[in-house]
């Protein structure tokens, strides 16, 4: 197996009830790259995003089929954990939802819900975290404020930070910048190009022109089904499929 | 090899894992019990009163008015009184309440007056009634001069109805879509025409159910009526409103308080108390009945 | 013509609306008329502190101290058994339920809650009480102890439907995020859902505390009857709702026993009044800090 490979997708099909919403699914996504996915709306983006960190598991009748592995482990096993799978795969989700408690408890909480007690440690992983989300210095003084006084912005920086401090492996953003100002979509995508470094990134976005800015490998998605895989450049440039280029040049989405 | 055993050092205690599983089998253990609780208390105030209740209750305790000093005959009387209030309160209750109803979503302005009302409303809504059966007894009773009487005991229950009614009427109102108003205005209708011929009618099923929930609550309710209406013993039914009462609230009270041959008289408050039960319950479930389907109809 | 109609009816609506309000006047007025001369003759502090009540006595002793404690107590004791339980299913509704659950207890939360309190009374004095008292060995079964514990099951579904619409106000995204991080069920419900509908949750304590003071029949029957403090949760009370209940049918009209039993019940009204004060403070905040808005 490839090791720069961290996620696989082999053939997977994804029902909710009756309904198919993924069709014969092959993807893999390499190790601390960013890699895009893009599509109309209701193309199965934010689903197939969604089975990463198997929190499709909420919907009411979801059912997988395919191998879905990260570092070569079957995440639908049924031994598999699906609480330490959510640590080791973190989501930033498409609305910020920060908690109604203060920025600091915020980011402990995933600290705590792990049963790590130690004050200091707890402090110094959160201000590391906010750091590393950027947003150390805005904050800084009022740690103890409710975090729903944030803007939108921060808020979602709030959110990644949240999700950093847990250390996962991956982070999967979902449409992140769906309800942002340009200037904080303009942050949030210098974070990620920042995170890359030592995350695996995942991002769902219907914004074409975010998707090339940046990723490095992109994915298009219609109707459910993988219509081509590359690396981003090629894509947008020298599209394989007619339906690619369709999309690009917005005849359609 | 799955992913809970990839090897991988993760520097947040791995092992927690097994305590925090532990806690959640404990805590929705807690919330089971609890469920179960009031799943025991209700099944055995139902069977208790059922199972004894039923050796009393007989065609002739239903429809004969008592003999021999409560022991014998029946407590026709007391099902015609409790009947008599509840209609009575609701006569008051229903109009004086949906006006008011009709006034905080149609007329008001939205300002302290508004916000006033809701207030009174909900500060009534939470006296004890005792309290109302005080006032009750102050106002109709003595200052009005209308004696202890069905009178006295409706008006008495109707103000305590009256919240209730209220908010029932207001949520009824309030869900007709704004498009049926706008439709009506906009064919020249005044306000008063819109409200009588399409927001009332829209909202009835709504109301209706705030009123029979309501006179539920109110059949059942003995304070109130405890010095401005009820009594142990009438000869007979009653004359007019202005007569004392026999309710079945009161006389299951009266039966175990007053009275001289108690193994009897604790029979007969079963066989009360299943009558009771079962009018309140099947009043509130034909509520809740009416309004599941005109929320299918809508 | 039409237009002058119109303006009749909407003054009419207007006056029907202050109906509320008036009824409200009308009770706080009767009440502080009734009163009045019992803090008159006995002033306010002695009436309140004064623990013995014997108001047939010669001459007669107006102290609702004993009454009071006899009320907090069976207040307290069943708060102790309605928050609990109340909260325990209403959370256990919310997270654990399934839709079957959730239609054949709902109704059962309703049904207990539209038994009247006459039953409730009746059924803990012929048999919670007697059960009670051969199971604990106690003098008798009805004492504060049984009272408690029937009132807090009347106050349950109060406690229980308020909470849980409290429960379902809290937005879906929270739980998602919370997941997301790899929390698990309870911790999810105890860390981030229970504390967001904090407000709501302690309107729902209020209300089912208000709701267990202002009882009258099932205290009636089921306390013991005793205006004494009590010296054991097992020692017969009287709370101060009983004691209006059980000695207005006595109480010459004009006199001032007569006039001590209305002290009492401004003092119920004035303690409801205040919960319920609280409980519009606390909705409110409630809806802020969800960032709902007003």
């Amino acid at each position: 197996m490839d090791p720069n490979v961290k996620i696989k997708a082999e053939e997977i099909d994804f029902y909710y009830g009756k309904t198919r919403a993924l069709k014969g699914i092959n993807l893999e996504f390499k190790a601390n790259r960013v890699t895009a996915l893009i599509g109309p709306s209701g193309c199965g983006k934010s689903t197939f995003i969604r089975l990463l960190n198997r929190m499709n598991d909420l919907i009411p009748g979801a059912k997988v089929e395919g191998r879905l592995s990260m570092d070569g482990n079957d995440l639908y096993s049924p031994k598999a954990d699906v609480v330490r799978l959510r640590r080791q795969v973190g989501m930033v989700f498409q609305k910020p939802n920060p908690f109604p408690k203060s920025i600091f408890d915020n980011i402990a909480y995933g600290l705590r819900i792990n049963g790590v007690r130690d004050r200091a440690f707890i402090e110094e992983r959160v201000r590391e975290s906010l750091k590393k989300a950027a947003i150390y210095e805005e904050v800084q003084n009022r740690l103890n404020d409710n975090a729903l006084t944030l803007s939108g912005g921060q808020q979602q920086r709030l959110c990644i930070a949240r999700c950093l401090a847990i250390e996962p492996e991956v982070i999967l953003f979902d449409e992140p910048c769906a309800s942002l100002d340009p200037i904080s979509t303009r942050k949030i995508e210098e974070l990620i190009l920042q995170l890359k470094q030592d995350y695996t990134i995942i991002i769902v976005t219907h914004n074409m022109q975010q998707a090339a800015r940046v990723s490095d490998d992109t994915a298009f998605l219609y109707l459910g089904e993988l219509v081509e895989f590359g690396p981003t450049q090629e894509l947008f440039t020298v599209p394989r499929q007619k339906m690619t280029e369709e999309y690009l040049s917005g005849r359609f989405g | 090899m799955d992913i809970a055993n990839t090897g991988k050092v993760n520097a947040l205690g791995a092992d927690k894992k097994r305590y925090t599983d532990l806690q959640q089998a404990l805590g929705f253990g807690l919330l089971f019990a609890s469920i179960l609780f009031c799943l025991f208390f209700l099944g055995s105030i139902i069977f208790f009163i059922a199972e004894r209740g039923l050796a009393v209750i007989s065609w002739e305790f239903l429809t004969e008015v008592p003999r021999r000093a409560m022991t014998k005959g029946g407590v026709a009387p007391a099902i015609v009184g409790t009947i008599y209030l509840t209609v009575g309160a609701i006569a008051f209750a229903l109009p004086l309440g949906l006006a008011c109803a009709i006034y905080l979503c149609e007329y008001g302005p939205r300002s302290i007056v508004v916000n006033i009302i809701r207030l009174s409303i909900n500060n009534l809504a939470g006296v004890p009634s005792i309290v109302f059966g005080l006032f009750g007894f102050a106002f109709f009773v003595k200052v009005c001069g209308f004696g202890v009487s069905i009178l006295s005991g409706a008006l008495t229950l109707g103000i305590m109805a009256l919240p209730g009614i209220i908010s029932a009427s207001q949520e009824a109102i309030l869900a007709v879509p704004q498009s049926y108003k706008e439709a009506s205005l906009a064919l020249g209708a005044t306000q008063w025409q819109t409200i009588k011929k399409v927001v009332i009618p829209s909202a009835m099923p709504g109301i209706l159910t705030g009123v029979i929930l309501g006179i539920g609550r109110v059949a059942g309710e003995t304070a109130p009526i405890l010095f401005t209406a009820a009594t142990f013993y009438t000869r007979g039914y009653p004359d007019s409103i202005f007569s004392e009462v026999m309710a079945l609230p009161y006389h299951i009270y009266a039966l175990m308080t007053e009275g001289t041959h108690p193994e009897v008289q604790t029979q007969i408050a079963y066989g009360c108390s299943l009558i009771l039960l079962c009018l309140v319950l099947g009043i509130s479930a034909f509520a809740i009945i009416l309004r599941q389907r005109s929320n299918y109809g809508s | 013509m039409l237009k002058i109609r119109e303006t009749i009816y909407k003054y009419l609506f207007t006056i029907f609306a202050f109906a509320s309000l008036i009824f409200l006047a009308g009770i706080i007025i009767v009440l502080l008329k009734e009163s009045l001369p019992v803090f008159a003759e006995v002033g306010p502090f002695k009436f309140l502190f004064n623990k013995f009540w014997y108001p047939t006595y010669e001459p007669p002793e107006f102290g609702i101290l004993s009454l009071v404690v006899a009320s907090v107590i069976i207040t307290l004791g069943a708060m102790c058994v309605c928050v609990p339980v109340g909260l325990g299913s209403a959370l256990y509704l919310h997270e654990i339920a399934s839709p079957t659950q959730r239609a054949i207890l709902k109704p059962v939360i309703e049904i207990l809650a539209g038994i009247p309190s006459i039953v409730y009374g009746f059924f803990g004095m012929v048999i919670v009480a007697p059960f009670l008292q051969d199971l604990l060995g106690i003098p008798t079964g009805l004492c504060a102890f049984t009272a408690s514990l029937v009132l807090g099951i009347m106050a349950t579904p109060t406690v229980c439907s308020i909470a849980e619409d409290a429960l379902s106000f809290v937005p879906r995204s929270f739980r998602e995020a919370s997941l997301a991080l790899g929390a698990n069920r309870w911790q999810t419900l105890t860390r981030v859902t229970m504390p967001a509908a904090g407000s709501g949750i302690s309107t729902a304590v209020v209300l089912g505390m208000s709701r267990a003071v202002g009882e009258t029949m099932t205290v009636l029957m089921v306390a013991g009857g005793a205006a004494v403090i009590p010296k054991s949760f097992f020692d017969p009370v009287r709370p101060m709702t009983a004691t209006i209940a059980a000695e207005m049918g006595e109480a010459v009209m004009g006199s001032p026993h007569f006039h001590a039993l209305f002290a009492i019940g401004l003092i119920l009204f004035l303690i409801t009044l205040i919960f319920n004060i609280v409980t519009e403070i606390a909705s409110r905040r409630f809806r802020i800090k969800l960032g709902l808005g007003r």
